[in-house]
């Protein structure tokens, strides 16, 4: 880019610099505000105008974890002073812990939630970009009879809104008895991230000289020892940035999940808009289960995103 | 003790045929250059060797043994490329040591040998780094390192030093030829840059539309091409090539350059050595060093005029038009003060070639 200049150039500038700043609040806002409301107490959830300054407090945090009736009558002084911390903060908002009869606490339905949204979406995503890596590299590397034809039709299964096949999947799902089981939701997404993932790879194996895996050749390897000794390695930025991508979609699937699963393999993205149900919503618990649920994703991309700025501009970048 | 020998060589791309029935034999410790154009089939008969292209027809021999059905991991030979190739991920102890751990050789026997090969090329220092933090020069002394460590039968390099600026290019090319002299090894390089080729080559190779067009030293392809390709693709500035008529004299034979009214005398041998070949299908080839350029009128010259004079420090060209061509001659700085003089010109015979034109190849007239 040239050197900004003129003074026009230099005000242009400073104003593209304040638009970029209103769409950044813009798009922050809402996260701010899941944020902020995981941590207010229940009673300023809802203040219109909205509260602002507030004592910060984990009691969202403790409801969403646990299994809570409503009390009848307050808890005796004896109780309360034998409960632990956090389970004072639930009596503190009119609400008790359920226990078992042998006195264990229940916990609520959002912890096997999470680890099932965690262990749907770091499978399919290992599966996706792991096949996708390698079929990238066939067509990258070799001279395939029909390739166009074929990367084409990868592509056209991501050409139809995946929702049209919901019906059809669920009854098929039904029939093999693969309704509410882990391995469902990931071979779906698996499925769904598959052709993304197939051509992101192609992109960026286009992009890594061939001369490398030759050279391995010829220095007495086999192609499978280049591809894992040369290519993998050269290829680790283009994974990294597939790998985001198709954690994100399968991270934050909501249509199938809600179709598919109902208890045992339920993901998240379903379940904390269940909890508004019915009565009065208690929303710092479902801003305080958003805001964990938004942690994973920010922390994963947080880690990539070196890699994740190059994945965006590939292919604009010779080398 | 290795050598390459390729029997009837057959390669295509789709309907292209890119090398078309190439023989050729290499001996041990020679070095071999393959020259041409880019797109001459050079390099694809460099991979073809090296295992990296399948041929279509023929044999690849190394030490008697056909090897065009072994990968390239079994023929036992190492290549260069002009990208360098070296492995980014990797330092540059790593990416000598690459090839030798391909070998299962124990850790110690590959360290001493990466370090030998480090100290031959003086890039000990360099071992940390990564070959991002290379200039180009020392990027290529890592590459020769990792082709040299394993001690291969023969050494491929695809035009090595093409990438690099002209200075270094010529000091690399003075330390291939050390090298080359001192570790022996038999070699094959291709390079589109007669220079090269002229400096490196025990033996060029020149290829054009991938038909061998001559295999001969330096000095016999320069001195001796075996037809018009080659006549202009070795040797800089080229070679003069123009239409001419043989006519008899008295006592020698004249040769009408472009139509002009006077030919250039030629001794009366010319005619036998002709053997009646016919005029209108002849071209005389002459070098601007063979085209001899005297200030004042002198018996057997011919009276030109110049028309661009090209200074090129040590020597000048100048473009002498000739009837209806241009021949250019080699003088001194400053022998012709500039377009427009008038001088006087003669061809060395012994320095002629003549050509067939219609086949291109030459006459092998020597006078």
């Amino acid at each position: 880019m040239a050197a900004v200049t003129t003074s026009t150039e230099r005000s242009l500038n400073k104003l593209a610099i304040v638009g970029v700043l209103i769409v950044t609040i813009i798009f922050l806002a809402p996260i701010y505000w899941i944020a902020s409301t995981a941590f207010k107490p229940r009673n300023l959830a809802t203040t219109i105008p909205p509260t602002v300054v507030f004592q910060p407090e984990i009691s969202p945090f403790v409801k969403l974890f646990t299994k809570r009736s409503q009390l009848r009558t307050a808890p005796t002084p004896e109780q309360y002073a034998a409960a632990p911390w956090w389970e004072r903060l639930v009596f503190d908002g009119g609400e008790k812990v359920v226990r078992s009869g042998r006195g264990e606490v229940q916990w609520s339905g959002y912890p096997n939630r999470f680890m099932n949204s965690l262990i749907v979406a770091i499978t399919s995503t290992v599966l996706a970009v792991g096949m996708g890596t390698f079929t990238a590299y066939g067509f990258s590397r070799f001279r395939i009879k029909g390739e166009q034809d074929l990367l084409f039709f990868i592509l056209s299964t991501r050409m139809l809104p995946p929702v049209v096949v919901a019906i059809p999947m669920f009854l098929m799902y039904r029939a093999v008895g693969l309704n509410d089981t882990h391995w469902g939701l990931i071979i779906l997404y698996t499925a769904f991230n598959l052709s993304f993932s197939v051509w992101l790879m192609k992109g960026f194996m286009d992009e890594i000289p061939k001369e490398y895996e030759e050279a391995a050749l010829v220095d007495g390897y086999t192609r499978m020892e280049a591809f894992f000794k040369i290519v993998l390695p050269e290829a680790a930025t283009g994974i990294a940035a597939t790998a985001v991508f198709c954690f994100i979609t399968a991270w934050n699937e909501y249509a199938f999940a809600l179709i598919m699963t109902n208890r045992r393999a339920q993901t998240a993205p379903p379940f904390i808009p269940s909890q508004v149900g019915s009565g009065l919503p208690d929303w710092t618990v479902i801003a305080a289960g958003t805001f964990l649920f938004l942690l994973p994703v920010a922390i994963f991309t947080f880690l990539l995103r070196n890699h994740l700025l190059r994945g965006m501009s590939f292919g604009a970048i010779r080398k | 003790m290795t050598q390459i020998e390729l029997r009837g060589v057959q390669k295509y791309f789709g309907a292209v045929q890119v090398i078309k029935d190439l023989n050729l034999k290499i001996d041990d410790n020679e070095f071999i250059v393959l020259l041409g154009q880019s797109g001459c089939g050079k390099t694809t008969t460099l991979r073809a060797i090296a295992g990296l292209e399948t041929i279509d027809g023929g044999d690849v021999l190394i030490d008697g043994k056909p090897v065009q059905h072994l990968k390239a991991a079994d023929r036992d030979i190492a290549m260069v490329f002009q990208s360098f190739s070296l492995y980014p991920h990797m330092s540059v102890y790593e990416n000598i040591a690459f090839p030798l751990r391909a070998t299962r050789k124990s850790k110690a026997e590959i360290d001493s040998e990466v370090r030998s090969v480090a100290k031959t090329l003086q890039i000990s220092d360099l071992l940390a780094r990564k070959p991002s933090a290379l200039s180009g020069g020392d990027m290529q002394r890592v590459a020769i390192g990792r082709a040299l460590v394993r001690r291969p039968k023969a050494m491929l390099m695809d035009e090595p030093i093409g990438a690099l600026d002209a200075k270094l290019r010529e000091e690399m090319r003075a330390e291939i030829k050390r090298l080359h002299i001192k570790q022996g090894s038999t070699t094959i390089y291709v390079t589109h840059d007669q220079i090269e080729a002229m400096s490196l080559a025990d033996r060029i190779v020149i290829m054009h539309e991938g038909v061998l067009q001559q295999v001969g030293s330096p000095d016999e392809v320069y001195s001796r091409p075996a037809n018009l390709f080659v006549a202009q693709f070795v040797g800089s500035p080229v070679m003069n090539v123009a239409d001419v008529a043989v006519a008899e004299k008295a006592s020698s034979a004249s040769v009408t350059v472009g139509g002009a009214a006077t030919g250039f005398e030629f001794p009366r041998a010319l005619l036998s050595k002709l053997n009646g070949h016919a005029s209108d299908k002849l071209a005389l080839g002459i070098r601007p060093e063979g085209v001899i350029v005297r200030r004042e009128a002198t018996e057997g010259f011919l009276p030109v005029e110049a028309q661009i004079v090209e200074p090129l420090g040590s020597f000048d060209i100048v473009d002498l038009k000739v009837g209806s061509t241009m021949l250019r001659a080699r003088t001194r700085s400053g022998f012709v003060s500039g377009p427009g003089v008038k001088v006087f010109a003669r061809i060395d015979p012994a320095q002629a070639h003549f050509f067939d034109t219609a086949s291109g190849k030459s006459l092998g007239v020597r006078l």
